[in-house]
């Protein structure tokens, strides 16, 4: 029993990282129409901003308060950074998707290369505040803390972006324009200032989930993003592609499956089994779990 | 004239290419010993076998339209297969070749019967997923058969004595300079005939295709079969060129490499996907002795950095080339070309085939309509 209940919060704590940059990427992806490479280096980057702060920032450290702003600052550069790529490399090519992804992916690429020039290859141990390495005990499980921060994370994202999108006006003019977004644009809205906004919000979500990550994990590298960006990609496409509440399902479904195969069948299964997952979804219901039937 | 030129061009590379090691000229700055030299032939078969990968890739990319994520699990199912056959079987080459030209059609049709169910991102996300489990598994070494992250390293006993050791690197070579064109001749040959039409069409507009009647989706399959058997056989020559297998060659990094070689040197175009190929290849080699060469290493820091990391110029290279030379360096040529035959640049040349490495242009109208998940019905907000 205890090793379901460990396994379970476990798994849960996985689907909150691959939810917080499958929200982003979906985001993007329904309302831009661009599959977004970058979103790993995005990671990549708020994880080496949280902990570049708690080494050399005043008042930032791996404990308490300090620890909340060094992730407020990773969280910081990761929007900025986003906020600038959408500004500077994909406006421009406005409604040329293939050639915004292809952005992305030299992005992607020059990115993790310029961090991993930086700071080395070699992974960095990350300062994770010492409550979240204690455990807590549930149910007979002993937990470590830091999976009911991660959870704790995704379920506040999760509202926080649904209650964006249903009540403010913001949110209206991007679930319109997911929607249809030529006419919106016919209606005479900017969408274009929607486009920024999101990738901001998908780029500071990737920033929390590499912050997130480090402590989860223990450690940051720079291929990091790259190794999660695929699982997330996995979540976005069994979710339905532009939908925040299927990606956050898909998310539990992905984390739980990797969790309870690689404990019960042996290491690496579970990894397969999301794509055999993914296979199944897609031969069955080609559109996502969340896509309506015609 | 310049037709007939354009005919014969490939071949006179050819021959040019093919009796290079004979020449004992000396480039310096290009390279670092004599054209003959061992390193230099190394440097060029490797090249010289990434131009024909990414010419494989250009097949399903340039030519068909197909923008897959997992062409790495080809190649590097090649050389795993090869090299498992050659060491761990003890068989000879020409058996091992057999045995991976099986896995090389077996593997993309099993791959490709799933993932072609899809279109759009759709197929570019269940390609990239799966060769994510080639990836995996070939890193959790399974029975201790792949040697996880260390490589697997060739048993050379079985391998014909012409294609060992450092004296024979110029066989080496040869073996690269016909594989390469043995694809651009099958290239040429396949993308010619009444099928590479159907490829082009489909590229165009697939619904336009099915509603003359055709269905998209043997043809989808038989250029994936293709494009992967091709990229298989070019793992095995990369596999007699290094004298072993990485792990590096499963990764999707791998596959986006590829990518990043077709669009600079020109989706559609088979010399601009060769080119892009060895200049890539070149770029990434030269690059990384640069870094290391005293000339790097006492710059200041702020410069040194990003000049240690060849995929951070590579990458930046890249976007440079999406943004500035669309088309890349083939689609670059053509307008040139345009341009001196007195007509403004950027107007169709008309004809059936669009002008080479324009490609990347017209599948973005196909991108602009939708396609993918969702396509054409009314797609979830919340």
């Amino acid at each position: 029993m205890s090793t379901v209940v460990l396994l379970t919060v476990t798994g849960l704590g996985l689907a909150a990282l691959y939810f917080l940059v499958a929200s982003g990427l979906s985001l993007i992806f329904g309302l831009m129409g661009v599959l977004n490479f970058a979103h790993g280096a995005f990671l990549t980057i708020g994880a080496y901003g949280t902990w570049w702060a708690a080494e050399n920032l005043p008042g930032a450290g791996s404990g308490g308060w300090g620890f909340v702003l060094g992730v407020a600052f990773g969280v910081a550069v990761g929007t900025v950074v986003a906020a600038l790529v959408e500004l500077l490399l994909i406006r421009p090519l406005y409604e040329r998707h293939i050639e915004q992804v292809l952005v992305t992916v030299g992005l992607s690429l020059a990115l993790v290369a310029l961090v991993r020039a930086i700071w080395g290859a070699d992974p960095r141990p990350f300062p994770a505040p010492a409550w979240a390495e204690e455990t807590t005990s549930v149910l007979g499980a002993s937990v470590p803390n830091d999976r009911f921060l991660l959870i704790g994370s995704a379920v506040v994202v999760l509202l926080a972006v649904l209650a964006f999108l249903r009540y403010t006006r913001f949110g209206l003019v991007i679930r319109a324009g997911v929607e249809n977004r030529s006419m919106v644009t016919a209606l005479g809205i900017d969408v274009r200032r929607a486009f920024t906004l999101v990738f901001a919000l998908g780029g500071a979500f990737a920033a929390l989930a590499g912050a997130l990550g480090g402590v989860y994990l223990g450690s940051i590298s720079p291929g990091q993003g790259t190794s999660l960006l695929i699982f997330a990609f996995i979540v976005v496409v069994i979710g339905g592609m532009s939908s925040i509440t299927g990606a956050a399902v898909a998310a539990v479904l992905v984390g739980l499956v990797q969790q309870f195969a690689n404990y019960y069948a042996a290491s690496g299964v579970g990894d397969l089994s999301v794509v055999l997952l993914l296979a199944l979804v897609l031969l069955t219901r080609p559109g996502g779990l969340t896509a309506r039937v015609a | 004239m310049s037709r007939k030129l354009t005919r014969l061009a490939p071949l006179v590379v050819l021959v040019v290419l093919a009796v290079l090691p004979f020449s004992t000229l000396q480039l310096p700055g290009l390279f670092d010993g004599v054209l003959n030299s061992p390193g230099t032939l190394q440097l060029l078969a490797l090249c010289l076998v990434f131009g024909g990968v990414a010419l494989s890739y250009d097949l399903l990319f340039g030519f068909t339209g197909l923008l897959s994520f997992g062409h790495a699990l080809y190649f590097a199912g090649g050389t795993y297969v090869a090299n498992l056959a050659l060491t761990e079987l003890g068989w000879g080459l020409g058996a091992a070749v057999a045995l991976t030209t099986v896995v090389g059609v077996v593997l993309p049709l099993l791959v490709g019967g799933v993932a072609l169910r899809v279109s759009g991102i759709a197929f570019s996300m269940v390609t990239l997923a799966i060769a994510q489990v080639g990836s995996i598994v070939v890193l959790r070494d399974p029975g201790g058969l792949t040697g996880g992250e260390e490589g697997l390293a060739l048993d050379r006993s079985n391998v014909p004595d012409a294609f060992v050791g450092v004296l024979n690197t110029v066989n080496l070579y040869w073996l690269a300079l016909a594989y390469l064109a043995v694809v651009y001749v099958v290239v040429a040959w396949v993308t010619g005939s009444r099928a590479g039409r159907v490829w082009q069409a489909i590229r165009e507009n697939e619904r336009r295709v099915e509603v003359l009647g055709l269905r998209p989706y043997p043809f989808k399959l038989v250029v994936f079969v293709l494009a992967g058997l091709l990229a298989a056989l070019g793992g095995v020559v990369h596999l007699l060129l290094l004298g072993g297998s990485t792990p590096r060659t499963t990764t999707a990094d791998f596959t986006l490499g590829l990518l990043v070689m077709v669009v600079l040197g020109g989706a559609g175009s088979r010399w601009g996907a060769v080119l892009g190929g060895v200049l890539y290849t070149y770029l990434d080699s030269r690059l990384t002795d640069l870094a290391s060469s005293a000339a790097v290493q006492d710059l200041p820091a702020w410069l040194r950095v990003p000049l240690s990391e060849p995929l951070f110029l590579l990458g930046s290279l890249f976007v440079l080339v999406v943004f500035f030379v669309p088309g890349g360096i083939a689609g670059l040529v053509a307008r040139l070309r345009e341009r001196r035959a007195g007509r403004r640049p950027g107007r169709p040349s008309g004809g059936a085939t669009p002008p080479p490495g324009r490609v990347v242009e017209q599948l973005r109208e196909t991108a602009s309509r939708g396609v993918g998940v969702g396509a054409g019905g009314p797609r979830d907000g919340v």
